[in-house]
């Protein structure tokens, strides 16, 4: 633990990254107590107020608190981007560990699985299945986890292929244990760290997916506030009520950078070859 | 090499076909019958079952799908349902304007990326480097829609220096320049700290090598070594990165043609969906997926001629 304070407070990118995301999580959680106002209260005779005493980032179109819906919007942010992730990589576990451990055919049709997924400009194809089915989270997180998972899927497969040849897997096969079993018992824990880096790197790339497709309005449904819906709104009211786009964006740029700055560094620690190289 | 651009365009051939047998599942998963969503619900079934036979919807689905694939493989991707124009015709008018985008973007994050690398790899650990650093996470970090917002805010809004929206008049190349300068610049932020950072890591690489050793110690000035002989080795990753970078930027396209309100691609395809327009959301993503995989292979084509060992992959 010393070791990793030490290092954190040789690197100050790092640990601007870590004091960042602590800022984010604890108004994540604290949100009821920071929030100044029901973030989905209307005051329309206070639509479109500047930043002022009684709301500190002003008010939009419906006189709405931007601030209490920047402070309930990060946890819409955090919730929907981690389940996506969360989806990406049981999937990419899944469709990693079986194409590795099979090879062959399967592993083919699952290469060139992960090929087309991956060749649909994902930004796009999200806009279309939402404009068909309607924006809903969990369509979003699906979604988002399904465009994403070819990249942990590839990572876990060459992993698997790697460690399968091991004489601990062969030993367990020798055995008879079952394959399901060698893919859980010990694939499985063998394969998943590389996961958590891409995991790490994912995040900011997902807040962004997730804020632009609500900027759009196909993201986050409303009344729910989301930092894509204020930046949504902000732009409607750009030329006479600037600061939704001001605060709105101010905060999803801070994010992202806390986490690719934490991301970045745990890429460092975890995987050294990796270290600076991009 | 021919057997590898063989294999290359096999996969890439195979990749297409899968996503359109991919999209045309998922645009049959509509919820509802496709005429009934697209005519409204005041069209009589006369007028529905006159579109779906002129649609080829009363086909069966494996029918429809070959049909799909078969047309769409001659260059027909289907009849627009409002004004009855080929989809082609209307995807091909605006396709320019979303290339010429996504090209200067990259051009931008090129032209400033590789000297920003260089410089900050030149003069390693010292405060330049350090600030170029952060200015390049911090570029990475913006995203492309974000910085295409507050580009907007500042530079049209507030300074009024460049127009808020269209692509320009067709014929004025100058005024069409001025239309493209500011969302060009939005979506290529994020790669000018990447290329800066493959270029800076790069650099490095390569003044570590032999030859750069012997330029030195044939007493070349260092700024002679490090900006004519490493950065022309150097730049070989960064030319295959900006390759793949060309894809994605298509993609980010979308929305800095939504906030620009410039005529592209991605714009197409988001108002055709707000009327429901399925042909051309359909031809479009198609044509979508075709240059983002075709610039994919190009990528992959140029890194495996400049960087041989690629091919035994």
């Amino acid at each position: 633990m010393r070791k990793v304070i030490n290092r954190l407070l040789a690197e100050p990118l790092a640990l601007a990254g870590v004091i960042i995301i602590t800022f984010i999580l604890l108004v994540a959680v604290f949100a009821p107590f920071i929030a100044t106002h029901d973030p989905q209260s209307t005051a329309p005779m206070d639509r479109l107020q500047g930043p002022s005493r009684e709301n500190l980032m002003g008010t939009d179109n419906l006189g709405r608190d931007t601030f209490s819906r920047v402070v309930f919007g990060t946890r819409i942010a955090l919730a929907v981007s981690l389940m996506a992730i969360l989806v990406a990589t049981i999937l990419g576990l899944a469709f990693g560990i079986i194409s590795g451990f099979t090879g062959g055919y399967l592993d083919g049709g699952f290469l060139i699985l992960f090929d087309i997924i991956k060749s649909f400009p994902a930004l796009l194809l999200a806009i279309t299945i939402i404009a068909i089915t309607g924006p809903s989270l969990t369509m979003l997180i699906i979604i988002m986890g399904v465009t994403r998972f070819p990249a942990y899927a590839r990572l876990v497969r060459a992993q698997t292929m790697r460690v399968k040849s091991h004489d601990y897997i062969m030993a367990a096969r020798a055995l008879g244990v079952s394959v399901p079993r060698i893919m859980l018992r010990h694939l499985l824990p063998n394969v998943v760290g590389p996961v958590f880096i891409q995991a790490a790197m994912d995040i900011p790339i997902v807040i962004t997916f997730e804020a632009g497709l609500s900027f759009l309005g196909l993201g986050v449904p409303p009344p729910t506030p989301s930092w894509g819906a204020i930046l949504r709104t902000g732009y409607s009211f750009i030329r006479i009520a600037p600061h939704m786009v001001i605060f709105g964006g101010a905060v999803l740029m801070l994010t992202t950078l806390g986490f690719t700055l934490m991301g970045e560094t745990l890429r460092d620690f975890l995987d050294p070859k990796l270290r600076k190289v991009v | 090499m021919t057997a590898f651009i063989l294999r290359r365009l096999l996969v890439t051939l195979v990749t297409v076909l899968g996503a359109m047998v991919l999209l045309f599942t998922i645009l049959q998963l509509i919820p509802g019958d496709f005429a009934t969503v697209v005519l409204g619900p005041r069209a009589t079934p006369e007028i529905i079952e006159g579109f779906r036979v002129r649609m080829g919807l009363d086909q069966p689905i494996y029918v429809q799908l070959f049909n799909f694939i078969f047309n769409a493989a001659q260059g027909d991707l289907g009849t627009d349902v409002l004004s009855h124009l080929p989809v082609s015709f209307l995807v091909m008018q605006v396709l320019p304007h979303t290339i010429v985008l996504a090209l200067s973007a990259i051009f931008i994050a090129s032209f400033l990326g590789i000297p920003l690398g260089a410089y900050a790899a030149a003069y390693k650990g010292s405060w330049l480097d350090r600030i170029l650093g952060v200015i390049s996470i911090s570029a990475i970090t913006i995203p492309s829609f974000l910085a295409g917002l507050l580009g907007l805010l500042i530079f049209s809004v507030f300074l009024g220096w460049f127009p808020a929206m269209g692509a320009g008049e067709s014929g004025n190349l100058g005024d069409q320049i001025y239309h493209l300068i500011l969302p060009a610049l939005a979506l290529g932020l994020g790669w000018i700290g990447y290329i800066a950072r493959i270029m800076r890591a790069s650099m490095l690489d390569e003044m570590t090598e032999d030859y750069v050793r012997t330029a030195r110690s044939k007493g070349l000035k260092e700024s002679v070594v490090v900006f004519k002989h490493a950065l022309r080795g150097a730049l070989i990753p960064v030319i295959a990165v900006i390759g793949v970078g060309f894809g994605n930027l298509l993609g980010g396209a979308v929305l800095i043609e939504i906030i620009f309100h410039r005529p592209g691609l991605g714009y197409l395809i988001y108002t055709a969906i707000g009327t429901r327009n399925f042909p051309i959301v359909q031809g479009g993503l198609i044509i979508a997926v075709l240059l983002y995989s075709l610039a994919n292979l190009l990528a992959d084509l140029s890194y495996s001629f400049i960087d041989p060992r690629v091919r035994s992959d």
